[in-house]
């Protein structure tokens, strides 16, 4: 079953929460909706499930339109931020309920509560109720209560957020496996861009309602069509700089030049927006044609596994993703390289008009 | 300002503790200097919400003392410790402007007026609150807020220690880091103790000098994210700290070593030597997916091994593979080569681990 939204808008108020979206989801595929707070992408998800009406434009099923069948004609489950759960029943009947309202046989019901449960390692929780769980098994049981019944469409509500990330990673990836042998279609609301990654598929990008990309989450990560995507498919955010091209050079907002490469010699002489992956600046040089730029630290976030380092100088500011440990005090002076060779390039429209060359093999 | 000594401090919710189980802190002997940035981190339910109650006054102890620069403080209240606390939510008084939510705990200390405005000032400009002074603080952001209820606690001198619980948990992802470097900033300005409780590995070891990792009511691990991270001194530090976390495969004992499936792990001799003096069976090596090698061709002491899978995170990847029977992830580079059906992972001496019944064991310094 496809789903397929067509000039889809929602107007609240005067004001578009959805802005002329058009979208298809296919059947077995997983969709991450990807944008900030307020993006708009609970409000596209309730217009998806039927919650909500559009204001404008349609909404088909297989071809079908639906656009005003309510929820509850609608083969859908939900799984929400909070842990919802029914406090009084227990997690078995809390699971058992979408097959109870459908009047599924009793024998049927077990089965496929238990194998929902195994499936989610709830099964020796069953006769509990969700007030004695942890935060994990909460959501663990309303997630089982979504998938129990085979919906068409499922769809996510940043459900993880209110976990810790080591629940997070295992979760997510529990997710991706249940999904993986179903024809339902999986849609998936974050504001992480790691999680989009980490979870695959498709990403849809939302930007103040407005879709302004969907594709392949790898081809999009590397491929963004403006500065807005960019911006959001990037943790930390990717660098953006204002550059001036001439016949010969680039000059970092009037302060560091640099001769052009071979990647940047088909630009016209004049302004861009220069963008650099947080990942690709190093505290070595790596090539030839890194771009040696004295700065001061600000910050060193260290993950654990990785640092990220807020520095900037008079003109701009950087950050880098480092793999390991780094530890820096704040306004010490360091030197960072920057790889020429690897730069996005934009207009000063937000436009993209060149992704770093070595990315760019193979399509 | 003042250190903060746990000393032999237990704490149980039941009357009559039996088992070690009955415990939500186990019995620790901790000290937090003087002047410190640390981090409280843990995952959900390992007892660190206790810990920080027992430190604020909020809770007191079933077992131990709590003193402050020495004194015992078990009976006081959270006001008579002069401790300042941030919550996950920020605690202001929507009707007043920002300007009397910083003055209020001076004014209820009946300081001076001319006094009040000098300070508030002065802790308005430390945390970019100057241009919103005059704003009802109800109009505010999430993150101008929380930066209020910080301001609250540093606008008094005698604040023994600045609790922070969770405080970044209603920030937007990408307001975050600009708090966490003010908050990091404000430390390195201001000389209080600082326990920020968290259990975020980002959020802890941004912030912190120090961690004290906490699982199942202990402190498994005192030391700095890089000790965390490089030497992790119990199977559960691998796991939490890192994503994804350590890599671990049981072994046993072998001649020269240990081994698992049949593949021998050798040994430096020192590190066979203190494995010889314990008789436990429970051995595990270590490795993150950091440090493991990965080769497409066989080399000398790598492993041959299965690809199962491999994500892409977009600046690097993650490699899973199957090393006899034990899963295995490694972490790739954006550009490195990926290899297809076979791979080859060798352990680099410096970054494997040996843990026996779950505590790393190492060479005796000599």
């Amino acid at each position: 079953m496809s789903l397929s939204l067509q000039n889809v808008s929602r107007v609240v108020d005067g004001e578009y929460h959805i802005d002329n979206v058009n979208l298809t989801l296919e059947p077995g595929s997983f969709n991450v909706l990807l944008g900030r707070t307020l993006a708009g992408k609970t409000s596209l998800m309730r217009l998806m499930a039927g919650l909500d009406r559009p204001s404008e434009g349609q909404i088909l099923m297989n071809g079908v339109d639906v656009t005003g069948v309510p929820v509850q004609k609608r083969n859908i489950s939900m799984v929400y931020q909070q842990f919802i759960n029914y406090p009084n029943w227990t997690v078995f009947e809390n699971i058992a309920s979408p097959l109870r309202l459908e009047k599924v046989a009793e024998a049927e019901i077990k089965q496929r509560v238990t194998e929902t449960a195994e499936m989610l390692h709830i099964e020796h929780l069953l006769e509990r109720r969700p007030l004695e769980l942890s935060g994990g098994q909460q959501q663990r049981t309303a997630m089982a209560r979504a998938l129990v019944k085979d919906a068409s469409l499922i769809l996510f509500d940043e459900p993880l957020v209110n976990l810790d990330y080591k629940l997070r990673e295992e979760l997510r990836q529990e997710i991706r496996e249940l999904l993986k042998s179903r024809n339902s279609i999986a849609v998936y609301a974050t504001t992480e861009p790691n999680e989009a990654l980490a979870l695959g598929g498709i990403t849809t990008l939302l930007h103040e309602g407005k879709v302004i990309q969907s594709g392949p989450s790898s081809d999009v990560y590397r491929h963004p069509v403006n500065v807005d995507a960019a911006e959001l498919f990037s943790e930390p955010p990717i660098n953006l700089i204002r550059g001036f091209v001439s016949e010969t050079e680039v000059t970092f907002d009037n302060s560091v030049h640099f001769p052009l490469n071979q990647d940047l010699q088909g630009f016209k002489p004049g302004d861009y927006y220069c963008g650099v992956r947080p990942n690709h600046i190093g505290l070595v040089p790596h090539a030839d044609d890194d771009l040696e730029v004295s700065v001061r630290v600000e910050v060193a976030e260290i993950s654990g596994s990785e640092t990220f380092m807020h520095v900037k100088n008079d003109h701009f500011n950087l950050v880098l993703q480092l793999s390991g440990v780094h530890e820096y005090h704040t306004d010490t002076p360091i030197k960072v390289y920057l790889p020429t060779h690897k730069l996005f390039m934009f207009g000063l429209d937000g436009k993209m008009l060149q992704a770093p060359g070595r990315l760019h093999k193979g399509i | 300002m003042a250190e903060i000594h746990l000393k032999t401090l237990a704490h149980s919710y039941s009357a009559n503790p039996k088992s070690p189980g009955e415990y939500a802190i186990r019995e620790m002997d901790h000290v937090w200097e003087q002047g410190g940035a640390y981090a409280l981190l843990g995952p959900s339910g390992c007892g660190k919400s206790t810990l920080l109650n027992i430190i604020s006054g909020l809770l007191s102890p079933s077992e131990g003392e709590v003193l402050f620069d020495g004194q015992r403080v078990n009976e006081l209240s959270p006001a008579e410790r002069n401790i300042a606390q941030v919550f996950q939510f920020p605690v202001i008084y929507d009707s007043m402007t920002v300007f009397d939510n910083l003055a209020f705990p001076l004014r209820n200390m009946k300081i001076q007026e001319s006094r009040v405005q000098k300070k508030v000032l002065e802790i308005a400009e430390i945390l970019e609150l100057q241009n919103l002074l005059k704003n009802k603080a109800k109009n505010l952001t999430a993150d101008e807020k929380q930066k209020v209820s910080m301001g609250r606690g540093l606008v008094r001198d005698d604040v023994s220690a600045i609790l922070f619980d969770e405080p970044l948990t209603v920030i937007d992802p990408n307001l975050k880091w600009k708090l966490r470097r003010k908050l990091k900033q404000i430390h390195e300005q201001f000389n209080i103790t600082m326990v920020y409780v968290t259990h975020d590995q980002l959020e802890a070891a941004t912030f912190a000098d120090k961690i004290a990792l906490m699982y199942g009511g202990q402190i498994v691990q005192f030391g700095t994210p890089r000790e965390l991270f490089e030497r992790p001194n119990h199977t559960f530090v691998g796991f939490f700290i890192g994503s994804p976390g350590m890599n671990f495969i049981e072994v046993e004992r072998c001649e020269g070593g240990v081994a698992f499936s049949g593949q021998a792990v050798p040994l430096d001799p020192g590190l066979q030597d203190v494995l010889s003096q314990t008789s436990s069976n429970n051995l595990k090596i270590g490795i993150r997916p950091e440090f493991v090698h990965i080769s497409t061709e066989a080399i000398s002491g790598a492993y041959e091994c299965d690809v199962l899978h491999v994500e892409d995170l977009g600046t690097y990847k993650i490699l899973t593979v199957d090393l006899a029977g034990n899963k295995l992830k490694a972490r790739l580079d954006e550009d490195q080569f990926v290899p297809e059906k076979k791979a080859f992972a060798s352990f680099p001496k410096q970054w494997l681990k040996l843990y026996v019944d779950e505590y790393l064991v190492e060479e005796d310094e000599k």
